[in-house]
């Protein structure tokens, strides 16, 4: 595999670019695998990744039932940050956040990381208090987070509607200023191209169809293109855990709901930062190539089906437009929705299941793109080695049963609660 | 959107219901602890057909049973509650 540089780019421009090559490659099935990863999105490629180049492991293959980052991968927000309240939660994200800030040069891959700063708004005195107290818990744990008042929040954003008698009236915020945005394709295709040079087999076009089972142990999987084995087996298809876990007879702390996204028309930069309100529900910015990203609430209500309700789309850009009025001069010009896990205390789940050698990642609710190298690395480790890494064990499966749930919002055993 | 049709009002628009549960995450009120979790903390989530607990909420305010295909939201029946939909 070539390296990727200014230089091998100059050298191309002088024989007419005819120096690309593919990167990954295209093979068939092995018979056998010592570690079989099911799905081939962001977090199953990062989590091979991983176990190649931290574990040193040879034996892999990703197994993708579409082509790689066609799932939820490409259908997020792209949104990057670590500022939840609860220690668990802002530890691994905080721990994939620290990658991400170095993640181009370790995959050789411009993943388009763009810190700009990921701004929560507060519209009331309740919610500045809510703030006050999450930046808090994050600042304990050295990640950093800053209150706004309503002068730095209008100052970093002109075009919220600041006014006294606005739908909803801003009275400050709380900035992230290293998180941001990243391209979510070119984290999918680095991650594939990374892992694929240190040996994994990406295997495209083959879904799972059911697993092969030895008492009490998984032994391989059955799949479109035929029977593979494997020692370990690793779930890791988010929006589909019920339907994979289901084929070995698990039932899940997870509903299948379908969150819905739009993007308008490019223009110049309006939208600094990445602005969130979590009292609406609601996360707009500003692509690189100028689009204004929107996203919302998910259709709630479960489904498996890839496409989401104009009625919900009408309430997230009904929101938008109430705080930056300006994106109402915007035309959309596209919209379009992934199926996301919601787990039961809207936290994700990344561990070891009921049935030996198979493991699960999955419950990622909104969150699971910014999660992506945390993600695999906790699941490379744990698929490794059988045992959580300290960062993912809060997150086990039987944590439900355990009473030790991690409820970021506190609103029970609700999927989508928040 | 999807038209339900409701029991007792006929075709009306989703935008009138509100979505609860599945039926067979129904708490039955003497459930054993171990049948209670199973219940509130999981889901069958099939790729196809459930019944669903859905509510005319801005409408007639029925309960009743949906059931719908999860990825082609067809609704192949939707029937007014009762104790028998109920464990």
């Amino acid at each position: 595999m070539s390296r990727y540089s200014a230089l091998s780019l100059l050298r191309g421009a002088l024989n007419g670019q005819r120096h690309w090559q593919p990167a990954w490659r295209d093979p068939e099935p092995k018979s056998h695998y010592d570690i079989i990863i099911i799905g081939g999105g962001g977090h199953g490629l990062a989590t091979a990744y991983y176990l190649a180049k931290v574990h040193g492991l040879k034996n892999i293959a990703v197994l993708e039932k579409g082509w790689i980052g066609g799932g939820n991968t490409g259908r997020n927000t792209t949104i990057v940050r670590s500022n939840y309240r609860l220690e668990p939660l802002h530890n691994l994200f905080e721990f994939g956040l620290k990658l991400w800030h170095g993640l181009s040069d370790e995959l050789n891959y411009n993943v388009m990381f763009s810190p700009r700063g990921a701004m929560f708004l507060g519209h009331s005195d309740a919610d500045m208090v809510k703030l006050a107290e999450r930046g808090d818990a994050m600042r304990c744990d050295g990640i950093d987070a800053d209150l706004l008042t309503r002068d730095q929040v209008a100052k970093l954003e002109p075009l919220l509607d600041m006014s006294r008698d606005a739908r909803f009236p801003i009275q400050g915020g709380l900035i992230q200023r290293r998180g941001g945005t990243a391209r979510h394709d070119a984290v999918a295709w680095g991650y594939a191209r990374g892992a694929d040079s240190l040996g994994v087999d990406i295997i495209q076009k083959c879904e799972v169809t059911g697993f092969v089972r030895d008492g009490d142990a998984v032994v391989g999987v059955e799949t479109t293109r035929g029977r593979i084995g494997a020692g370990r087996v690793g779930i890791c298809v988010a929006g589909h855990s019920g339907h994979v876990a289901g084929l070995a007879g698990l039932k899940l702390p997870v509903e299948s709901q379908t969150l819905q996204a739009m993007v308008t028309e490019g223009v110049k930069p309006m939208i600094n930062s990445v602005i969130m309100s979590q009292s609406l529900h609601c996360y707009i910015s500003q692509s690189d190539k100028g689009g204004v990203v929107f996203g919302g609430d998910p259709d709630n209500w479960p489904s498996y089906a890839q496409r989401g309700h104009p009625m919900v789309m009408e309430g997230a850009v009904a929101q938008g437009l109430a705080l930056v009025p300006a994106l109402s001069r915007l035309r959309m010009v596209r919209t379009w929705s992934g199926v996301t896990d919601m787990s039961f205390d809207g936290a994700p789940i990344i561990g070891e299941t009921p049935v030996r050698n198979l493991f699960l990642n999955g419950g990622w609710c909104y969150g699971g793109f910014k999660a992506t190298p945390a993600s695999g690395w906790t699941y490379a480790h744990t698929l490794a080695t059988g045992k959580p890494h300290a960062l993912n064990a809060p997150f086990s499966l039987d944590r439900f049963k355990r009473g030790a749930t991690i409820d970021e919002t506190g609103s029970g055993p609700m999927p989508n609660s928040r | 959107m999807m038209l339900i049709p409701c029991p007792h009002c006929g075709p009306r628009a989703q935008s009138e219901f509100v979505y609860e549960r599945t039926v067979d995450s129904v708490v039955p009120l003497d459930a054993p602890t171990d049948e209670a979790m199973t219940k509130l903390f999981t889901r069958n989530n099939p790729r196809g057909v459930d019944d669903e607990i859905w509510r005319h909420t801005y409408g007639c305010r029925a309960w009743m049973v949906v059931t719908r295909h999860r990825v082609t939201n067809e609704i192949s029946e939707c029937r007014a509650i009762g104790p028998e939909a109920l464990p």
